[in-house]
């Protein structure tokens, strides 16, 4: 476990460089996580910002006035908020003195300009702390020389340096002398409990452009000479382009061109076959969004198969199949479950399962591209930008310093903008009608040309002995992948003796991907259930079983154990604590869940009432343990908005299948949690001085299986999502 | 196209002279000629109160005149068929979906945008969603505040029942849903 210090771990050499401005004031560029090139001076002037060569860069003005240019893409989880104001904080200047710009992107050399995993500030906090500090040592350094004193005489406070007689002066006075300095090793790093800004309330940077509608997405994007494109996909996964016939859709006003395409992004098939149908499709040309999707609904296409498209039905009966079976790969394997199993006073055996889910972010997928022969420019939202850059290159042979990205602030991401498809679609367009032109997706391309979360079934099976449990063996079906990276070493790993997790997969034609909180999203609801099962067999409440297992993984020396005992059970407190758990008033029901995943552990209680037999989830109090809390207002959002996002999909999210075909296409057909179907959020941090973990995603995890284990308090346990169709079985309908 | 964008902008410049507006009329008569091959009618309608002619077909959505043909690209679009909320507007006092109301249909009426809602993002709601720091990614906000001050204009003194049922049609995919019905409270309470 790694403890918030004052000593830097990574290499201080070469991160930072700074240059004085043409006009005036200092440029500091800096590397994320990496090392500047050596040779590489930070521009003079300020339109010449090259992300290729450092991957942020601060301004600080001669007025003390600083400009962040934060490079990494913000999807809604504050990132573009937050990691400024870790640099804020050790520069040690007033948050109104800050400006936070967007900076416009490159990638080539920037190996953390991703947006997923809830990681942005867990691997950005110690380079981010460490610039601050060092551009403050440096502006104090040149105060002290144009005093005349010692350095270390010195202390700089909200961009204002004071020596031991008094005598002050400001950033700016001092920047173009601190810009000419020598970049000093071993800036020492605050102590928490000085922490100005960090801690506090700040609000989300972009609210005044939000709140007035200014430009800021995708989708508002606009350039001189672009052409807009709505593209025709196959209808079903599976079916590949025959023939057209696009004589009406040519007569619609503003309809300028229908083209074929395909070959582009074919000849990179094995890397995105995983994300996109690498067939032909067809992309109607206009001059504006309505005419081309006008134009497309106008063509007349003919779709061949193979006649082996896959339904809903299919995947259950091929991931039942594995269930079943004896194929698995064995991901962890402690002691011997069967062994377990086999003396044990009682064997408990539930299987769980859930749909395929789209993502439905509310800015529907679209992408510029403006493809010429000496360069390929890109604009639009996008999680994956260096990735996106190594497969234009690939598509046209071209070399990445040719191809510029731009990232515009995202509509909601949620997984689905880490695959690029929509991007190279609009690149193979431009390419071929020699324009540059913005793909726009309406919300029937979004939901049927998805990444989907796929559909997948767990299987978990526990031995009871003598008042304990002694074996737990975990199977997962799932689609086209499974848990990957630590999963099968999260809770319960360590904490009993014979575990066992093991995978089996179904490969299926349907484009699949990240969805947030991979595998998570429903493993936690599955394993929870099944926890509040086990606890309410061992006739315990349900906490107080987590609590006692969680004392034997305490000390663990199994390095795959990244979940901390301790850290757990002081946030499972917290819940039971601030939820008044086991004190539910009179026709209130009481759920647990509490998980531990993207580095952060997470317990929530739901609330759940009943109105004519139907449950309505009135408050989730959640405990949160993401170390320090740098932003806690827009902690708190991220937390209230992925609880709400968890009960939602648990509670409503289905996407089904027929014949290759998905059968819900736009919000009249697919569920969405809205306003009155959702409960207050009250949200709680574990104090505690560790270094700070995401939080776009752990709140999610936990939320389903807190609302179904409230539902089973009342008497009606839930196995499959979503749970309107399990309630609808039992011949109980959810009303908000 | 771009001469049609000409022609709206310039109608939308205070600063542009008399001259020139008559210069562009007759470069928009000479122009009318060829479009009439292809009868694209022509719509008058009043925008955050400065009136607008824009040429489109009968059938074209607000939502695409406001964003494509006029730049104002603060109205979203979510999903088209009425059903999300991101694309809603003022008609009159009436929050409406402007991804389905044809531009045909809504001529001579006084429309209002998230552009027009005040002059500098001072309409309580918009203080409100500071306040309260509501929006995640923001995409759903304009809409959001739309609905709201609408509403709000028509009922000020809303219960949370109300405010939670007045709200319900516009989805937040990032449920910001708390902070919503809090900003909204909080705007009812300042105007």
């Amino acid at each position: 476990m790694k403890s918030q210090n004052n000593s830097l771990s990574f290499s201080r050499r070469n991160f930072l460089k700074t240059s004085a401005l043409a006009g005036g004031g200092m440029l500091i560029g800096f590397n994320l996580l990496t090392s500047c090139k050596p040779g590489v001076e930070p521009p003079v002037d300020i339109s010449k910002l090259n992300f290729n060569d450092f991957n942020a860069f601060i301004k600080i003005s001669d007025e003390g006035y600083v400009t962040i240019f934060s490079p990494n893409p913000e999807i809604g989880q504050g990132v573009k908020t937050s990691m400024p104001m870790i640099i804020a904080e050790e520069l040690d200047v007033a948050w109104d003195k800050v400006n936070v710009a967007q900076g416009a992107l490159d990638t080539k050399n920037y190996r953390r300009q991703v947006a997923g995993g809830s990681q942005s500030i867990r691997q950005g906090w110690d380079a981010l702390r460490q610039t601050g500090a060092t551009a403050r040592q440096m502006l104090i350094n040149a105060a002290a020389i144009k005093w005349g004193v010692d350095a270390s005489t010195c202390s700089a406070s909200e961009g204002v340096i004071t020596n031991a007689n008094g005598d002050k002066l400001g950033y700016g006075e001092v920047v173009k002398e601190a810009a000419g300095m020598e970049v000093p090793e071993n800036v020492k790093l605050k102590e928490v409990k000085d922490y100005k800004i960090i801690g506090q309330d700040i609000g989300n940077v972009d609210i005044d452009k939000i709140r007035t509608g200014k430009p800021l997405f995708g989708l508002d994007y606009k350039a001189e000479g672009m052409m807009y494109a709505s593209v025709l996909r196959p209808p079903a996964f599976g079916k590949k382009l025959a023939s057209f016939d696009d004589s009406e859709a040519r007569k619609v006003n503003g309809v300028t061109d229908v083209v074929r395409f395909g070959d582009k992004i074919k000849s990179i098939e094995n890397q995105v076959a995983g994300f996109t149908r690498a067939t032909d499709k067809i992309a109607v040309i206009g001059t504006s969004t309505w005419a081309v999707m006008k134009g497309k609904k106008a063509l007349m296409a003919q779709w061949d198969d193979d006649g082996n498209l896959e339904s809903t039905e299919d995947h259950d009966k091929e991931l039942f199949k594995i269930l079943n079976g004896k194929k698995f790969d064995t991901r962890r394997e402690d002691g011997n479950v069967e062994k377990a199993f086999a003396k044990a006073d009682k064997v408990i055996e539930r299987t769980y399962e859930s749909p395929f889910l789209p993502h439905n972010c509310m800015e529907p997928m679209n992408f510029y591209a403006d493809v010429k022969s000496d360069k390929i420019h890109l604009v639009g939202p996008v999680q994956t930008p260096q990735w996106l850059s190594g497969l234009i290159a690939g598509m046209f042979k071209r070399k990445p310093e040719e191809i510029h990205i731009e990232m515009t602030r995202m509509g909601g991401g949620f997984g689905r903008r880490l695959y690029s498809d929509f991007a190279l679609e609009a690149a193979e367009i431009s390419d071929q009608i020699k324009k540059p032109v913005k793909v726009v997706f309406s919300r029937e391309d979004d939901m049927a040309a998805g990444t989907y979360r796929p559909a997948i079934k767990y299987r978990i099976k526990a031995s009871i002995k003598d008042g304990k449990i002694t074996g737990y063996h975990l199977k997962e079906a799932a689609i086209n992948g499974n848990m990957y990276g630590l999963i099968p070493h999260f809770f319960p790993a360590g904490c009993i003796p014979n575990y066992k997790v093991s995978t089996g997969n179904y490969k299926s034609k349907m484009t699949t991907g990240a969805w947030r909180a991979p595998y998570t999203n429903f493993l936690a609801f599955a394993e929870q259930s099944f926890f509040s099962e086990l606890a309410e067999a061992l006739g315990k409440d349900h906490p107080t079983l987590l609590i006692e297992l969680l004392q034997n993984v305490k000390g663990t020396d199994d390095k795959r154990i990244e979940y901390s005992g301790q850290r757990m059970e002081d946030t499972i407190k917290l819940a039971v604590e601030k939820s008044n758990w086991g004190n539910s008033s009179e026709g209130s029901y009481q759920g647990f869940a509490a998980y531990y995943s993207h580095n952060t552990h997470v317990a929530e209680v739901a609330e759940v009432e009943f109105k004519n037999g139907n449950p309505i989830v009135k408050k989730v109090t959640v405990a949160v343990d993401c170390g320090i809390v740098v932003n806690p207002l827009g902690a708190k959002n991220q937390i209230e908005g992925g609880v709400i996002d968890g009960i939602g999909h648990a509670m409503y999210g289905n996407l089904s299948f027929k014949e290759g075909t998905p059968q819900s296409v736009n919000f009249d057909r697919y569920r969405l949690i809205r306003m009155q179907e959702t409960p207050q959020v009250d949200v709680h941090f574990v104090q505690n001085e560790f270094s700070p973990t995401g939080l776009g995603e752990p709140g999610l995890p936990p939320a389903g299986g807190a609302v179904a284990n409230a539902i089973a308090a009342a008497g009606k346990r839930m196995f499959n999502q979503p749970f309107v169709n399990e309630l609808e079985k039992k011949g109980k309908k959810i009303l908000g | 196209m771009k001469f049609k964008r000409f022609f709206v902008k310039s109608f939308l410049n205070k600063n542009d002279s008399v001259k020139n507006k008559i210069r562009i009329l007759i470069f928009l008569y000479l122009e009318a000629s060829i479009l009439i091959n292809i009868q694209m009618p022509s719509y008058s309608l009043k925008i955050n109160g400065k009136s607008v002619t824009v040429e489109a077909d009968a059938d074209t959505p607000l939502l695409w005149v406001l964003r494509d043909e006029l730049d104002m690209v603060g109205t979203k679009f979510g999903c088209g068929i009425a059903q999300c909320g991101a694309c809603t507007v003022h008609v009159g006092d009436i929050a409406m979906r402007s991804c389905s109301l044809q531009i045909s249909t809504i001529e001579g009426e006084s429309i209002t945008t998230i552009e027009g809602l005040s002059e500098d993002g001072t309409h309580p709601v918009q203080e409100a969603w500071k306040e309260i720091d509501v929006p995640q990614c923001g995409y759903c906000q304009a809409g959001q505040i739309m609905t709201a001050s609408a509403f709000l204009k028509n009922n000020p003194n809303p219960s949370k029942e109300e405010i939670r049922q007045a709200m319900h049609g516009n989805i937040c995919r990032c449920a910001s849903y708390n902070r919503i019905e809090k900003a909204v409270e909080l705007a009812a309470k300042n105007s």
